[in-house]
């Protein structure tokens, strides 16, 4: 579905990526596991629009994708939830679903997809007329998932969902990742809660300054002992 | 009775200052940018609505809005030419600009038609109306209820629209806007457009209410709507509305109290004093500055 070849990314002479290359294919849940600064949020920036690689191609579904703008990236399906979520602060629960769907003009399919966020996290149901930057870090990050669904992904890019939440609250998100999931949206899941990641995930990979250092099952990433020692708390 | 009077003169003038203000924290709201050239897109306006009412022969609405539409096209080209160029640039360098816009379109004007001023032709009825014993001008009342309906028709694209929408969302987080598939350079373009179409029918009400423009007339009422933006808080569309009417109120009580020589300079103090007590401004929020 998604084919990552050779991208570098700089920016400015930093050089953040070097020479990706990853594969998403259709109904998978994959991971992207690294260190703070490692490139996990330049990756998917890249594959969303935000910005250009130098050097390499990036498929989708054998289109090249690589360097578009964001919102043509939007168009054939990947959306990307943003680390830190980047709710729209000022504007209600409601609007920022809506904007979720601003590429879309089937407006009776929008209410009842706005429905179906409300199902998923009925906490947003409750929270509709709020600001969003009245919510709490957990329904924030419930908010931005629900607003990347709005456009109808094929491909869902989640970077660091789990950044700054109780362990409860993210048990609960990753539970809607995999519902999301087996509902047939495929995903790139960026964190540094490998545990949790491994744990969902069908493959991984491991991103070390800007390369790929590793990659293979999930299982075999959860007893290789290399990623035990880094990322996974052991001994 | 004379006070009814002086309050409804005030009430014009905050109109007009309230209509270049949203111009200004439009633009400020969404690319951080003072553009210093509003205040001679409000000029252009002026002539605009001059020349439609005086060589074509049209009425006022009819020439209010070609001015606006015209106006919207100028700001969108100024944008486009100028300042997009200069999205990544340091502010001070996108401010420069803006000035050198402002000159290039002062003198511009000023090449192709002379620096003289022209006497607006009366388009509308000179008539009163008696409210409470008092006459008010129908030009007056005029002026607020044009003031009034393009203030609920912003506030209606504003918040109502899909692209009201997307101009909010780009003004809080142009990245994330993007993730949405908004195309932030049009949404950029779109409130130049809104925020200039909004100063040339300000060019307009003043050709009509003051009877008198000329090239540089954009320069002190530009530089008075600007504190009013930032008075009402720099960014915020209602406090632009509340900042504009609030300096023409004052300005008028100045006048009328016989300090009019020190009618400019009340401005300039309420700048001052709003920089010192609250520079975020009566309906700012927390300047959170973007890194
Ligand atoms: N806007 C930027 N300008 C310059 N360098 C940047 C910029 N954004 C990121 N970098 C650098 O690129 C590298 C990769 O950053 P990135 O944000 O992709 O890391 P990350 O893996 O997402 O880290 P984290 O887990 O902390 O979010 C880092 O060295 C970072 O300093
Ligand atoms: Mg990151």
């Amino acid at each position: 579905m998604l084919k990552v070849n050779n991208i570098d990314v700089f920016y400015g002479n930093i050089h953040a990526l070097k020479e990706v290359s990853l594969e998403v294919n259709e109904g998978e849940i994959v991971t992207l596991i690294g260190a703070n600064g490692a490139g996990k949020s330049t990756l998917l920036k890249t594959l969303s629009g935000l910005l250009k690689p130098k050097k390499g191609e990036v498929l989708y579904q054998t289109q090249q994708i690589g360097g578009k703008p964001a919102q043509a990236i939007v168009k054939v399906g990947i959306s990307h939830v943003p680390e830190g979520r980047r709710v729209f602060s000022t504007m209600s629960v409601e609007e920022n679903l809506e904007l979720g769907a601003y590429l879309r003009t089937d407006r009776e399919e929008i209410k009842k997809d706005i429905a179906n966020v409300y199902g998923l996290f009925p906490i947003l149901g409750e929270r509709r007329k709020q600001p969003s930057g009245t919510l709490s870090g957990g329904e924030q990050q419930m908010l931005a998932m629900g607003r990347a669904l709005m456009a109808k992904p094929k491909l869902l890019l989640l970077d660091e969902p789990s950044m700054g939440l109780a362990p409860l609250i993210v048990k609960q998100i990753f539970e809607i990742i995999k519902m999301v999931n087996e509902k047939g949206t495929t995903v790139l899941l960026v964190e540094q809660n490998a545990n949790m990641a491994l744990s969902i995930a069908n493959r991984a990979y491991v991103i070390e300054t800007g390369k790929i250092v590793l990659s293979g099952t999930a299982k075999e990433l959860q007893e290789s002992e290399q990623v035990k020692a880094a990322y996974l708390g052991g001994l | 009775m004379e006070w009814i009077q002086q309050l409804v003169n005030g009430i014009s003038l905050g109109s007009i200052y309230a209509l270049i203000a949203l111009g200004y924290t439009m633009v400020y709201g969404i690319i951080k940018l003072i553009n210093f050239a509003h205040g001679d897109v409000f000029m252009l306006g002026a002539f605009i609505g001059f020349y439609a009412i005086s060589r074509w022969e049209i009425g006022f609405f009819p020439a209010l809005i070609i001015s606006m539409v015209l106006c919207a096209i100028i700001g969108v080209i100024i944008e486009r030419v100028a300042y997009k160029r200069l999205r990544s640039a340091t502010r001070i360098a996108a401010l420069i600009t803006a000035i050198g816009v402002s000159l290039l379109i002062e003198y511009t004007v000023i090449f192709f038609r002379g620096a003289s001023p022209e006497a607006y032709p009366e388009v509308l009825p000179k008539s009163s109306i008696n409210i409470l014993g008092v006459n008010i001008s129908s030009i007056s009342i005029l002026i607020l209820a044009v003031t009034i309906v393009l203030m609920i028709l912003l506030q209606f694209i504003v918040h109502k629209t899909k692209i009201g929408k997307a101009m909010r969302a780009v003004s809080l987080d142009a990245d994330a806007a993007r993730l949405m598939g908004i195309n932030v350079d049009n949404t950029i373009s779109a409130t130049f457009a809104i925020g200039s179409a909004l100063a040339g029918a300000a060019g307009v009400i003043f050709g009509v209410y003051y009877t008198r423009i000329e090239p540089l007339m954009g320069v002190l009422p530009g530089l008075k709507a600007f504190i009013a933006a930032v008075f009402g808080g720099i960014g915020s569309i209602p406090g632009a509305m509340v900042g504009g009417l609030s300096l023409g109120l004052v300005e008028t009580v100045v006048s009328a109290l016989g300090f009019s020589l020190w009618r400019d300079a009340a401005a300039f103090v309420i700048l001052i004093l709003i920089l010192i007590l609250k520079p975020s401004g009566i309906f700012g929020k927390n300047t959170r500055e973007k890194v």
